[in-house]
């Protein structure tokens, strides 16, 4: 049994980066999430799939309190990262959220060049001494996020001007250039076209090899094409968690089953 | 089995309906344009009446005469002390203005029965102490003959301009009709006639009897000091306020109790901010009475509630996926506010704050409680400090001072000084058009 972390959810050898365990939560009176306990691998995208409103984001969006942002909300139970509890006290959510990366639904870059746009997370954690390392790492993140070649020489243009898929994935190079740890996506595709989707589940794909990913989707296809382990949420509760060909090939609740055929959601 | 939709019949013809709903549009939009003219009438017949009853403030009658500095008059031991020049008043100059109208009419051949110093009333009571000012400001002129530009009565600037008439000064005791008729002679000569009036632009107040030299330049000065104090406190602490109660106060009754009194005290009269004025900066404080700091202050008082409610406003419209990108990348509150939504709000704030400052210039009644108002003929002041603490007018109470007064002489003046006012507001609001446009951010 490993410190800080109950050893009855370890089912795989790949360590474990998160760790929730009966995460409540309330916006006011409505309990959005109930119960909700699950094990989140490094190095491995991890999908939230699910109808609308069942809770997907709301948990995606405690595991960098970004709930916290929001006046009524209420989170209860335990959500440690790599062993620590993220809403202990001493636990700054800003700190926190330069470990924990985020991309939104919409692409939401800033009104400034694609360089500063990059830039911007870096430059306030102090990464970079000098202009050439910044220069650096905002290549290196460009690249992870395949962007590079399209912007390279428009480094100074605004991001706002960019196609939708274009700034979506401008928004993956903001979140990985100040080198988080863990990614979240809140369905990151649902405003892109099919090609821009495919070049970011392809992107998706890669990133897996240095971040822990947890994208929530609503396409079941594309939480198949690009994800190892699957949890299905319904109405506030954590339904179905296991390994993704496990989930859409043998589901074991009913529920699960119901939806991924389409009878539910 | 369902029923067959009943045929629409042909759409070439109108059916009841559509003609009802159709003319219900043009009705609506017909009041809608008898409105808006409505509105432009009223604005072209205000502008019109503005413009052509102050226009003639931005003219004066001048009477050029040569005039002959006697150095033995202006400076007798002749060694250009300049305090000792200063010494002579202006009872000292009048002789050589009236020597200077003498000699002209005899020049020119007038015939007048008119005693030498009748003939100089046509003169303003200003003029002498223009000529003394001039040559205090000069006193190398002393002993030479030069032109000078006199002023001219008030009556005599009348007449030019049409408001004075042979008939209408029967019962004048300023003026008579032979005064008259040695204008009509001087304006034949060329002397005499209407010239720009900068000095009305530039100038100072002036006193009962002498409307033809007074200006608004000093009282423009005032507004000046105040529009500083008002940018210089309001603007601080109404974005800061924002700031705060937008993005940092947590919602509850008391930030609601908060925002509703912001949004009261946006509608309180402004001569309620006067007398809490008058109560606590003249009374409880000790300012200076009739000062532009203290002006200023009230006006701060009463611009805030508008400077927070626009700013609040913008801090409103920027989309929350900014903030929300910003913190994700792990930015704090307030770097994600200074950073990213106040750059994006800032074109707002600064149109509110311009239209805020507009509203204050243009505010005349909180004035009148902290003394403001009245005959207020200072010089401009020399120095910031100077300028904030010495009695001075502002443009709307100097225009009402005028307003108020007896001689119709005053009346152009005040309609001069309104254009005056009306060209600084429009100018601000252009900046603050311009401003939104130049800075204007699309996402």
């Amino acid at each position: 049994m490993k410190d800080n972390v109950i050893s009855e959810y370890d089912v795989t050898p790949l360590p474990i980066k998160i760790a929730a365990r009966d995460v409540q939560v309330y916006y006011g009176d409505t309990h959005a999430l109930k119960d909700v306990s699950v094990d989140i691998e490094d190095k491995t995208v991890t999908a939230f799939i699910g109808p609308s409103g069942c809770g997907k984001s709301t948990f995606l969006r405690c595991i960098n309190r970004m709930n916290d942002t929001i006046d009524i909300a209420r989170v209860t139970g335990d959500i440690r990262i790599d062993g620590e509890d993220i809403y202990d006290k001493r636990v700054d959510p800003v700190q926190l959220r330069a470990k924990v990366g985020m991309v939104f639904q919409k692409p939401n870059p800033f009104p400034k060049s694609i360089y500063d746009n990059v830039a911007y997370g870096p430059r306030i954690h102090g990464m970079a001494r000098n202009k050439a390392e910044l220069d650096d790492i905002v290549e290196r993140a460009l690249k992870r996020a395949a962007l590079w070649n399209e912007v390279k020489d428009r480094l100074q243009a605004p991001g706002t001007g960019l196609s939708g898929g274009q700034q979506q994935r401008l928004c993956i190079a903001r979140a990985v250039a100040t080198e988080p740890e863990v990614l979240l996506m809140d369905e990151p595709c649902s405003a892109l076209d099919p090609i821009a989707t495919a070049q970011v589940e392809e992107l998706i794909d890669e990133l897996r090899e240095n971040f822990s990913v947890v994208i929530v989707t609503h396409s079941m296809q594309q939480a198949a094409r690009v994800s190892q382990k699957t949890a299905f949420f319904h109405l506030g509760h954590l339904v179905e968690f296991g390994d993704t060909d496990k989930i859409f090939t043998t589901p074991e609740d009913p529920r699960t089953e119901s939806y991924i055929t389409g009878r539910i959601g | 089995m369902t029923e067959m939709p009943k045929s629409k019949g042909s759409l070439l013809v109108q059916d009841a309906r559509t003609k009802q709903r159709n003319n219900s549009e043009s009705r609506f939009k017909l009041y809608g344009i008898a409105a808006i003219s409505v509105g432009l009438l009223m604005l072209m017949i205000l502008l019109f009446t503005i413009i052509s009853r102050g226009a003639g403030a931005f003219q004066q009658t001048y009477l050029t005469l040569p005039v002959q500095l006697l150095a033995d008059k202006l400076d007798k031991n002749g060694n250009r002390n300049l305090d000792e020049i200063k010494k002579v008043s202006t009872f000292g100059y009048a002789p050589l203005m009236s020597a200077a109208l003498e000699a002209k009419v005899a020049e020119v051949g007038i015939e007048t029965t008119l005693k030498p110093k009748a003939m100089a009333d046509i003169l303003s009571k200003d003029a002498a102490a223009q000529l003394r000012n001039f040559v205090l400001a000069k006193p190398e002129t002393i002993g030479t003959s030069l032109e000078f530009k006199f002023l001219t009565n008030s009556r005599v600037d009348g007449y030019l301009k049409g408001r004075v008439t042979r008939a209408s000064i029967a019962n004048d005791k300023n003026i008579n009709a032979e005064q008259l008729d040695l204008v009509d002679a001087l304006i034949a000569d060329g002397s005499l006639g209407k010239q720009f009036n900068l000095d009305f632009i530039t100038g100072s107040d002036a006193s009962d009897a002498r409307p033809e030299a007074a200006g608004m330049g000093v009282a423009m000065v005032g507004s000046f000091f105040m529009m500083l104090v008002v940018l210089a406190l309001a603007l601080p602490i109404g974005v800061a306020a924002s700031i705060y109660l937008e993005e940092f106060a947590p919602k509850n009754w008391i930030t609601d109790i908060i925002e509703v009194n912001i949004s009261n005290l946006a509608a309180v009269p402004s001569i309620v901010f006067g007398i809490l004025g008058l109560a606590v900066f003249i009374n409880y404080m000790h300012l200076p009475n009739s000062a532009p700091l203290v002006g200023g202050l009230v006006l701060t008082l009463m611009t805030l509630p508008t400077i927070i409610i626009s700013t609040r406003a913008s801090l409103k419209s920027v989309p929350p996926s900014i903030r929300d990108a910003a913190l994700g990348v792990g930015a704090s509150k307030m770097q994600s506010v200074f950073h990213h939504v106040l750059p994006l709000a800032a074109p707002g704030i600064l149109t509110g704050t311009i239209i805020g400052l507009a509203q204050a210039l243009g505010e005349t009644a909180p004035l009148l409680l902290i003394g403001m108002v009245g005959f207020i003929a200072s010089n401009p002041p020399d120095s910031i400090a100077s300028g904030l603490m010495s009695p001075n007018s502002a443009m709307p109470a100097q225009i009402y001072e005028w307003a108020k007064r007896a001689d119709p002489a005053f009346y152009e003046r005040a309609w001069g000084g309104i254009i005056i006012l009306l060209v600084f507001l429009i100018t601000m609001n252009a900046i603050a058009v311009l401003l939104r446009r130049r800075f204007e951010r699309r996402w």
